[in-house]
């Protein structure tokens, strides 16, 4: 089982091709493009997180400002204790591949992910196993998501290259994947080779 | 069959057999690194190919990479863009297939039929394949030199070379002269022929310069026993102290009207002083150059003969040239020809110098005149030979220089060594014709030469000429004119299994005349041998 203290949220919304995840603290969403787990046995599924997002619990009651006599930013919260249980962070995660009976597979799983799994960041080993494989860059490429596809794919892979001994050569690798993917989009490859280091 | 340890280029990506296989590179492949000539090998499923590699290019993905390149001074784009977005091509000639059941094996090396798979792996050519494409050094075989970039030994069959007339060519200073010396050890060693070289410029018999004016030892140094050097200029022979077997004297009898045919462009005669000859041939006989040179106008002219007095001019004028050259004599002493047969027929090599007579008068005069008598010896010899049980005369190779100016499509048919090139392989006779001008030798000649053995070629109607009718010509001409200018030759042709480029074998060396020395050795130690065995038997 997972560690406890990778453990960021809960899935409170979930899609095949993704999901959305509230952390249990206030601003301590993943990094974006960090690779992160749900555990809905048998089921694991992996996700790269895209987007995320701190707002006010109920949509119709918006945040007002609340530091006009107030020195410092952390006093507006120490002076208001209520605020960290009114506001809530979520971010959302594309799905990226899955695990089933300890098998990790780079495509999509059979059925989405129930509201309530808990969702863990990888530790750096079920990183690097999920690396050997740039499958996963073929559906972070085709996505379409709110944020810049080419952003997202190079802040995956800064990510995951954190977790290795020589980061720069498995960033050559998957840019070589990722030149064979773009082969006829140039502009785009550059882009996102721009955004890689 | 698949050997591990050879370096993976990349795969086949299209092709057809007529213009070889486009393959594309691996990105650990550097193009740089890649060499037109080298040898590759590609696994097919069933079989795999043996080939060349005939050119190289780049290529990209996106045509927008070439408008708007990337920045390539940043290492990471350039490393991740290299072998993906861009990559090199080669261009491979499949040449020969390998096949890899048991009865290919036996059989050995094919000629190509048919074009390897889709994504085939291609690599570079092992020592072992290269190996079993040319075999190693053997009784027949004599070690020419090595492929590019290899150590592995080329091997050329020689008692299969000289069954056919072959050539050597190549520009002045690329080594045509080294190159041949090698070949005439070889033949000497591993061949039953024997060999009669026109040496025009005194090269192959005792000693010869290098390039760098530095002394080489000939034939007669490293064999003394097998070779035997012949003279037209004893004076000459003396001063570079070079002890010579034989002075080679020749008598106006000898001389026949057709040789005056083929002196007719060096002599600057015409068309009718040459028709004179003939005239004067036969009404004079045998002595016919004497008896022109003596008449002193056309009125001395006897009854019948219709030679016009400029005509007659214009011929004694060539004859008196003929005539200064100091061989020439009234009365030859000795027959050159039968002393020339008698050491061909005890396996001696003679190699005719012509000490300073290196005009071109001279050489053709007597590599004419020589080779025709011989020509007829041995078709009278061989004719009997086939009617009687009785040996046929040692194969002769008569060595040329200058070929050009023997084989020209304007006398070819004429000589004697048109009529060799042409059909003499049957009587035993065949030629090595070297030259530095090959689009100036007949066509007809030109397709009859068996083996084409070529240094660097760079005019375009040369390497045409030297190409014509081989299959992979274009491919092949990309090759010939990125041939380093020195101790490099591409040969191809009947002796050969497939075009290859060879850097010859090292010559001049005390090391490497060893080397030709003990190869030799080695052969007669095992032949004796071999004769003991036989003897107990």
């Amino acid at each position: 089982m997972p560690e406890l203290a990778d453990r960021v949220g809960e899935v409170v919304e979930a899609s095949t091709t993704d999901f959305v995840a509230q952390c249990y603290e206030l601003y301590q969403s993943p990094p974006l493009g960090s690779l992160v787990k749900t555990t809905d046995l048998p089921v694991e599924q992996y996700g790269v997180v895209y987007h995320a997002t701190t707002a006010s619990l109920e949509p119709g009651r918006r945040p007002i400002a609340r530091g006009r006599d107030e020195a410092a930013e952390e006093d507006v919260y120490r002076s208001s204790p209520q605020l960290l249980k009114l506001l809530r962070t979520e971010f959302s995660a594309v799905i990226v591949g899955h695990r089933q009976d300890g098998k990790l597979y780079h495509y999509l799983p059979p059925r989405p992910a129930r509201i309530h799994s808990f969702v863990y960041q990888c530790p750096p080993d079920e990183v690097r196993e999920f690396g050997q494989s740039f499958d996963f860059l073929n559906i972070l490429i085709g996505a379409r998501l709110p944020v810049s596809v080419e952003e997202l794919v190079a802040a995956a892979l800064r990510q995951m290259s954190q977790v290795y001994e020589d980061p720069r050569a498995f960033l050559v690798a998957a840019g070589k994947e990722l030149a064979i993917l773009l082969g006829g989009e140039f502009n785009r490859l550059r882009a996102v080779l721009g955004r890689m280091r | 069959m698949v050997q591990e340890n050879s370096q993976r280029l990349g795969i086949v990506v299209s092709g057809s057999l007529t213009r070889g296989v486009e393959v594309r590179l691996d990105s650990s492949a550097s193009v740089e690194e890649m060499a037109v000539g080298r040898y590759v090998t590609i696994e097919g499923e069933k079989r795999r190919f043996f080939g060349m590699i005939t050119d190289i290019s780049l290529g990209v993905t996106d045509q927008r990479l070439t408008v708007t390149p990337p920045d390539v001074s940043d290492p990471f784009m350039a490393e991740v863009l290299s072998g993906t977005s861009t990559y090199g091509t080669l261009h491979v000639l499949p040449m020969l297939t390998i096949g890899g059941d048991v009865a290919s094996l036996i059989e050995g090396p094919q000629p190509v039929k048919t074009v390897p798979g889709h994504f085939s792996v291609v690599k570079l050519a092992s020592q072992q394949d290269v190996e079993l494409v040319f075999g190693s050094e053997d009784e027949r075989r004599f070690y020419i030199g090595t492929p590019l970039d290899m150590e592995t030994r080329i091997c050329l069959d020689l008692p299969e070379l000289v069954k056919r007339s072959n050539g050597i060519f190549g520009k002045s200073g690329t080594g045509k002269t080294f190159l041949t010396r090698i070949l005439l050890i070889g033949m000497l060693q591993k061949s039953a022929a024997v060999n009669l070289i026109f040496d025009m410029h005194s090269e192959y018999g005792w000693a010869g310069t290098s390039e760098g004016g530095r002394t080489v030892k000939a034939l007669k140094q490293l064999f003394p026993e097998k070779v035997a050097v012949f003279t037209l200029d004893e004076e000459n022979a003396r001063r570079r102290k070079v002890s010579t077997d034989f002075v080679i004297k020749i008598g106006y009898d000898e001389i026949e009207p057709e040789d005056m045919a083929l002196l007719r462009q060096t002599l600057n005669l015409t068309e009718l002083a040459v028709e004179a000859v003939y005239q004067l041939a036969r009404r004079f006989g045998r002595s016919w150059l004497q008896s022109t040179l003596e008449l002193k106008d056309a009125e001395e002219l006897p009854e019948g003969l219709n030679i016009h007095e400029s005509t007659l001019s214009n011929l004694q004028r060539g004859l008196a040239t003929i005539r200064r050259l100091p061989f020439l004599m009234p009365q030859s002493p000795d027959n050159a020809v039968r002393r020339i047969l008698e050491y061909l027929d005890r396996g001696i090599n003679v190699v005719l110098e012509f000490g300073r007579y290196t005009d071109i008068t001279a050489y053709i005069l007597v590599a004419n005149l020589l080779t025709r008598r011989i020509h007829a010896q041995y078709r009278e010899r061989m004719e009997k030979a086939m009617g009687e049980a009785i040996a046929a005369p040692h194969p002769l190779v008569i060595t040329i220089e200058e070929a050009h100016r023997f084989l020209n499509p304007g006398i070819a048919s004429q000589t004697i060594f048109g009529t060799i090139a042409r059909e003499m392989r049957k009587y035993n006779v065949t030629l090595l014709v070297i030259d530095q001008r090959p689009s100036g030798i007949d066509d007809e000649v030109m397709s009859q030469l068996g083996t084409k053995i070529t240094c660097l070629l760079d005019n375009e109607r040369d390497i045409d000429s030297v190409l014509s009718g081989t299959s992979g010509k274009s491919e092949l001409k990309s090759v010939l004119s990125r041939l380093e200018s020195r101790q490099q030759a591409l040969i191809f042709g009947h002796a050969v299994p497939m075009p290859m480029v060879v850097r010859t074998r090292e010559y001049g060396s005390a090391a490497s005349y060893k080397e030709f020395v003990s190869a030799g050795e080695a052969e007669v130690k095992q032949q004796a041998e071999k004769d003991i065995e036989e003897l107990w038997e």
